[in-house]
């Protein structure tokens, strides 16, 4: 089998950074995702207005919409501030499995370093604002419901919420590579019947629902940490 | 299955294992590495299937509730839905894990060579 094609790869190599790309692949191919969002949104910013809205503002509204009132479904109206960073989340975390779909494209998702870096930021910003909302009274989040019970209590929770990391990471990661070795597989099997096309319904579901599971823990931890303790 | 059955089954395979550790050191590395990778291979395809059969249960079950509240309350389908699927995701997420050691187990063994060195066997 022949070593596959990469399109940014082979850009990075025409511009002359070929081995920065070929070892840090994902990296570059996160790039990509990046820049695919940015030219989407800056297509759609000169023509908002509020009385002929256009097409493209039109499906932009839409899914934030939906998404903002998602997440205030969840978090409260006191997390309405906090809102752009899970709408960024889900909007890249999607865009970014379904990048794996496409030929001569991998999933920056399907390598642990970019679900570890999203989950660290996911989990520290919660508790970033837990401090910031409740000040030093944030530690009654960790000490359980009883005081006499809180060295008890107190490892239990912290490694409770380093586990969420963890569970985070490799939920997203375990899923996208099933993906991607379920491509390959067939394509080396029986790729030059387009083996795999039937299962990309199912492969783009599993995406979205990926994208929305990893959205959804981190607002509800955002959450746990805004509501006052037990 | 009779106890004397399974005594007999159990007394077999401890004898098949004995073997193949005398058998290892007499013949040498290449078979002990081989026997090791056979028992790897073994075990791995048992743990995703025993994960798959317990994730399917749950995952189920939490179908079964909640198509039950959907014929209940047909007006609340949407949420129901909702949570189902959330619910679903977290289940399967477990059959992941076990999927990811797996891998892991056949593609990247991490300690093959440290082991290897810490039991006597001089590999790579």
């Amino acid at each position: 089998m022949e070593h596959p094609i990469n399109f940014v790869v082979v850009l990075f190599e025409m511009i002359g950074f070929g081995d920065f790309a070929h070892k840090y692949i994902q990296v570059v191919n996160s790039w990509f995702a990046m820049l695919l969002l940015i030219v989407l949104a800056i297509l759609v910013k000169p023509k908002i207005s509020h009385l002929h809205p256009t097409r493209g503002q039109n499906i932009w509204e839409a899914i934030l919409k939906g998404i903002e009132d998602f997440t205030i479904d969840i978090t409260g109206e006191k997390g309405r501030p906090y809102v752009p960073l899970y709408l960024t989340l889900f909007i890249y975390i999607f865009l970014m499995n379904v990048m794996g779909l496409a030929p001569g494209f991998i999933a920056p998702t399907a390598n642990l370093n970019t679900n570890l870096s999203m989950a660290l930021i996911s989990v520290f910003f919660a508790e970033a604002i837990g401090i910031k909302i409740h000040g030093i009274k944030y530690i009654k989040h960790f000490t359980g419901p009883i005081l006499p019970l809180a060295p008890l209590f107190l490892p239990i929770e912290v490694i409770g919420h380093l586990a969420r990391c963890l569970s985070l990471t490799f939920r997203l990661f375990g899923n996208i590579v099933a993906k991607e070795l379920i491509i390959a597989l067939l394509m080396f099997l029986a790729g030059a019947y387009l083996a795999p096309l039937p299962l990309y319904f199912l492969f783009i579901f599993l995406c979205f629902v990926q994208a929305l599971i990893f959205y959804m823990l981190s607002a509800m931890y955002l959450a746990g940490a805004i509501e006052e303790a037990h | 299955m009779k106890r004397s059955c399974k005594v007999a089954i159990l007394s077999g395979l401890f004898l098949l294992v004995l073997s193949s550790l005398a058998m290892a050191q007499e013949e040498g590395i290449r078979i002990a590495g081989l026997k090791f990778f056979s028992i790897l291979v073994f075990a791995a395809g048992f743990g995703i299937a025993i994960a798959a059969f317990g994730g399917s249960i749950g995952q189920g079950w939490g179908l079964k509730s909640s198509t039950e509240g959907i014929a209940r309350n047909p007006e609340a389908s949407g949420k129901i839905t909702v949570t189902m699927l959330i619910g679903l995701a977290m289940i399967e997420s477990l059959v992941i894990y076990t999927l990811v050691v797996e891998l892991i187990l056949l593609y990247a063994y991490p300690m093959a060579k440290p082991i290897a060195k810490f039991v006597g066997l001089e590999v790579g």
